[in-house]
């Protein structure tokens, strides 16, 4: 296996989706190539930093003003029918 | 295994009773799935259309269409799903509104020198988030997303940031499976590149097992 191959099977292998053949050569790959190791630890990581983030949340002021306005638009189009 | 399986199921099952009540005309199911996704919807359409009004806009947009159009909902689909395809859509109106070229697209698929083998690898920090304060942690997330094709970072948020299927989010954005897959690979990949210069680990030690 080449890093290209080990590049191109990289989103399988995170998903844990590969197939067990292509798994075992992948991390036989990963043995000794220490910069698709590197590749694929600080991808997994990116992945991680992003899920766990607290990016855009919604504060509760705004959510609860979002939602009475939605719910107040709906009960008008149910009336409108 | 069967516990979760079961919770599942009855989380399905009475979601669907939801949406029945809420076809019904009953406003308050419809509530309850407000509550249970509008986080959710939020955190999609702020990513897209990189804009808090807009995110704003198309959350309140996205639940009266949802309302409006549920008879055509036949629950083939999971609930979210089919809320997520209309949050999408709303969210790339908004933003092709702003961008003066109007061509955003979900078709686009750009090829970078990031997509190839970087040549030098610097492994990151032990725990590269707690290099930096929450504020500046998410500032530096915010606009290292932001600077990715709209097509990807769609993708990249819906599959690892709202956590759903490659199948689902294929369905949800109206692309094929190896689409999904290629975009969200170059996309993980991007965004890995670009967090390097943040994250690279100081003393310039390799991490190597």
């Amino acid at each position: 296996m080449t890093c290209s191959d080990f590049l191109k099977e990289l989103t399988d292998y995170l998903d844990d989706t590969l197939d067990n053949s292509t798994r075992v050569e992948l991390e036989d790959h990963l043995h000794w190539c220490h910069n698709c190791y590197v590749i694929c630890n600080t991808t997994k990581k990116t992945i991680e930093i992003y899920r766990d983030s607290q990016l855009y949340t919604l504060p509760d002021d705004l959510r609860n003003r979002l939602e009475t306005a939605i719910v107040s638009k709906c009960k008008g189009r149910k009336k409108s029918h | 295994m069967a516990i979760i399986q079961q919770n599942v199921k009855d989380t399905v099952s009475d979601e669907m009773a939801l949406v029945n009540a809420a076809k019904a005309g009953d406003v308050s199911a419809f509530e309850q799935l407000i509550k249970r996704y509008d986080r959710n919807v939020f955190r999609i359409a702020q990513h897209i259309t990189q804009n808090r009004e807009d995110a704003e806009d198309v959350v309140q947009d996205a639940f009266l269409k949802a309302f409006e159009n549920l008879e055509q909902f036949q629950g083939n689909s999971k609930f979210y799903t089919w809320l997520v395809r209309i949050a999408v859509n709303e969210s790339l109106m908004k933003l092709r509104r702003r961008r003066t070229d109007r061509t955003v697209s979900l078709d686009e698929d750009i090829e970078t020198e990031e997509d190839s083998m970087p040549r030098e690898v610097a492994d990151w920090s032990p725990n590269p988030e707690q290099l930096y304060n929450q504020g500046e942690l998410n500032e530096i997330l915010s606009k290292t997303i932001n600077g990715l094709p709209a097509s990807f970072r769609t993708v990249f948020v819906l599959r690892d940031v709202e956590g759903l299927s490659t199948e689902e989010t294929a369905e949800a954005l109206d692309l094929s499976i190896p689409a999904v897959k290629s975009r969200l690979l170059r996309a993980r990949l991007q965004l890995r590149e670009r967090l390097n210069k943040f994250f690279r680990n100081p003393k310039g030690g390799d991490g190597h097992k």
